[in-house]
């Protein structure tokens, strides 16, 4: 839908001959993403040899329209958002949703499993009104995107491999196995067998279960995998002894818009 | 000058969405604020129905800057519901891993978001050509924290380790070792940021306000402790709605605070005037350096104040890990917590100055009311009042410069705007 695009952006700013332009923007997030984008720069400084960041308002106080990738963090969650997500998709040739808020609507889409008017009221009282907001939306709502990077946060290595494939014209190294994976080859012990629950058997992995290896049980941050078990999931978290609402509250934590979206 | 319009659309180099909007008319100033238009995110209203384990995990979501100082106030609020004690080794690892944050959250503020104001560029990046051992400072003390952070919870952006009661993962003794070398060669780093600081030419501006922190006798405090302020006010944590006194303001969807006077200020500088004397020797010679001496009431110096912590966080991170090794270090499990019907308030010094959690949990454990006031929200008022304030003394520069140090300003409360949108909003201008 950009392809024309191209040609225009490459054409423009011999200054930076060369480099691929990259921007970034964010919704309603907690910037988490790009403060990890930022940090792959501590060990990555030389990403900087290949991109030129035109657009990343949290660091920079230049802001230019001309960048061929854009990375955008964050929910969509009001009407206005929409038309400057549109925006972007416009100028963008590849536009890349960066993070869990982006790619799966994550926590933010806590708020659709209660009445809107409610959620409103509770946290604006009888200035509700004032306050522009709709379930939160995945950016895939709204436009076409051409790769994610799932997680909250993304993951540091993860991010730049993602960029050295869309440089070089490749499809971004995203799993499509389960966390589980990640997890055997790492030798950790079941999180299962020690009375914790996890979400690794139909989870995306790519995170090096990082939430398993630091005692904990995976989150379902990252989005599930295509075609996940649910069922058996659901039977797994049965065994171990949850009650329904509490194998929904593991179904919902990262993946309530997905489950809300099945629903209907 | 008679007349002049600014209106930056969404302040650069902060955290989150805001517009400055100022309009003057015939010299006279008829607008002067910052505005917040950051998307409401709601976490008080979703988090109700939630069980007890999930609150700091989802809260940490709030903030991707201190996303452990939120964990940390969620846990805090959660354990003093449900009289969960921490072991003292708990206690050690939750402030090195706080310390860890408050180093990570100043380093990216002062380094990466001031300085180029005062290097004249857009941004950090530029730098890597002209002021290399400056960038490469910068990265070395923001890896060093982030290290640190995720050797103790896991990652530093929403941290994994920290759970109700303690910790499900316990660093090495060998991490531990390695990482108090790390730290104590990151001493020279320290020295050479507070020369850097120390020479940098802060904007001239002075209005006194009322500064808010916690306060501790025997520490710098940070997690816990009692709220004072510098008008001499003090409070138990529980009491803190007696200090945020939130109300509305008609020209904005803003909610404000005040106590004493019109507005207060948190953050580095308020806990530097509040809690000279509890600050490392180290840093207080860094203050010193820095021309800083309470009572400071220049706001621009909340920057040099961050100066100030950072070294004393490095210093105390080398004796918590000093107590951490002749105590020994073991994994531990954290307590059984028993849940019942019960509210907890907590309270942390998180980089941007004072953050409460109040939850009230039901019988089985679920949350049922919550409440989070931010740091920057506290700030609001008294940035306004600055703005107000500052305005009518560069009202004769030239309109570029005034747009500047306006932005300046609003940079120096390192105003974190994503954290604050849980609560406020704005109409686009």
């Amino acid at each position: 839908m950009a392809g024309n695009k191209s040609q225009g952006a490459k054409s423009q700013g011999a200054k930076s001959q060369g480099k691929v332009k990259v921007a970034f923007f964010d919704f309603a997030c907690c910037e988490g993403c790009q403060l990890t984008v930022i940090d792959s720069l501590q060990t990555h400084l030389d990403l900087l040899e290949a991109v030129e960041i035109v657009n990343f308002r949290e660091a920079s106080s230049e802001g230019r329209q001309d960048y061929q990738i854009a990375f955008v963090e964050g929910s969509i969650t009001r009407e206005q958002d929409e038309e400057r997500l549109r925006r972007i998709r416009e100028q963008a040739d590849i536009l890349v949703a960066l993070g869990a808020c982006a790619h799966t609507a994550g926590v933010n889409a806590l708020k659709n499993l209660k009445p809107l008017d409610e959620v409103r009221q509770y946290v604006y009282g009888e200035h509700a009104d004032w306050y522009d907001t709709y379930p939160a939306r995945p950016i895939s709502a709204v436009v076409e995107v051409d790769a994610f990077i799932p997680g909250c946060p993304i993951d540091r290595e993860e991010f730049v491999e993602v960029v050295k494939a869309l440089l070089v014209g490749k499809k971004p190294p995203i799993p499509d196995y389960p966390v589980c994976v990640e997890c055997k080859l790492k030798g950790n012990v079941c999180v299962f067998h020690v009375g914790k629950v996890c979400m690794g058997p139909v989870t995306r992995a790519g995170c090096g279960a990082i939430c398993p290896t630091y005692g904990d049980g995976c989150e379902g941050c990252r989005g599930l995998i295509p075609n996940p078990n649910e069922n058996a999931m659901e039977e797994v978290l049965d065994e171990a002894g949850l009650t329904l609402d509490e194998i929904m509250d593991r179904f919902t934590m990262f993946n309530a818009y997905r489950e809300l979206e099945a629903g209907e | 000058m008679s007349g002049m319009k600014i209106e930056v659309h969404h302040v650069t180099r902060v955290e989150g969405h805001g517009n400055i909007v100022v309009d003057v008319k015939n010299g006279e100033i008829k607008e002067c604020r910052f505005e917040v238009v950051e998307a409401p995110r709601f976490f008080e209203a979703f988090v109700r129905g939630r069980p007890y384990h999930e609150l700091s995990h989802i809260t940490s979501r709030i903030c991707g800057i201190c996303a452990v100082g939120h964990a940390t106030t969620s846990l805090r609020a959660t354990e003093k519901a449900f009289g969960v004690e921490l072991s003292e080794q708990a206690w050690l690892l939750r402030k090195l891993n706080f310390h860890g944050e408050i180093i990570d959250s100043h380093v990216l503020h002062t380094y990466y978001l001031v300085a180029p104001d005062f290097f004249g560029t857009h941004s950090v990046i530029p730098l890597v050509e002209t002021h290399r051992e400056v960038v490469e400072r910068a990265l070395r003390i923001k890896k060093l924290s982030g290290d640190l952070c995720a050797m103790v919870g896991g990652r530093h952006t929403h941290p994994i380790a920290m759970t109700v009661g303690g910790f499900t993962h316990t660093p090495t003794e060998h991490e531990l070792r390695e990482m108090k070398e790390r730290l104590e060669a990151a001493r020279a780093d320290m020295d050479a940021t507070v020369d850097l600081f120390s020479t940098l030419p802060w904007p001239e501006f002075e209005r006194e306000t009322e500064y808010v922190s916690l306060h501790k006798d025997d520490e710098y405090a940070f997690i816990d402790g009692t709220i004072v302020t510098s008008d001499g006010f003090s409070y138990p944590i529980e009491d803190y709605k007696k200090v945020t006194n939130e109300y509305c303001v008609p020209f904005s969807t803003a909610k404000w605070t005040k106590h004493n006077r019109d507005s207060y200020m948190v953050g580095a500088l308020a806990r530097l005037n509040n809690n000279f004397d509890q600050l490392h020797p180290r840093a207080k010679e860094a203050a010193k350096k820095l021309g800083l001496q309470p009572i400071v009431t220049n706001p621009f110096l909340n920057t040099a104040a961050q100066v100030v912590e950072m070294v004393h966080c490095v210093e105390d991170c080398i004796q918590i890990i000093d107590e951490l090794l002749s105590r020994g270090i073991k994994p531990e499990e954290p307590p059984a917590v028993e849940v019942k019907a019960s509210e907890g308030v907590g309270a942390c010094e998180v980089p941007r100055g004072i953050l409460f959690h109040h939850y009230a949990y039901g019988e089985d454990g679920r949350c049922t009311e919550a409440n989070c006031i931010i740091p920057t929200n506290q700030n609001m008022a008294n940035l306004n009042l600055d703005m107000q304030a500052l305005l009518p003394q560069i009202l004769d520069r030239p309109q570029e410069e005034i747009r500047h140090l306006l932005e300046m300003l609003v940079r120096a409360y390192d105003p974190c705007i994503s954290c604050s949108a849980h609560f406020l909003t704005v109409e686009f201008v």
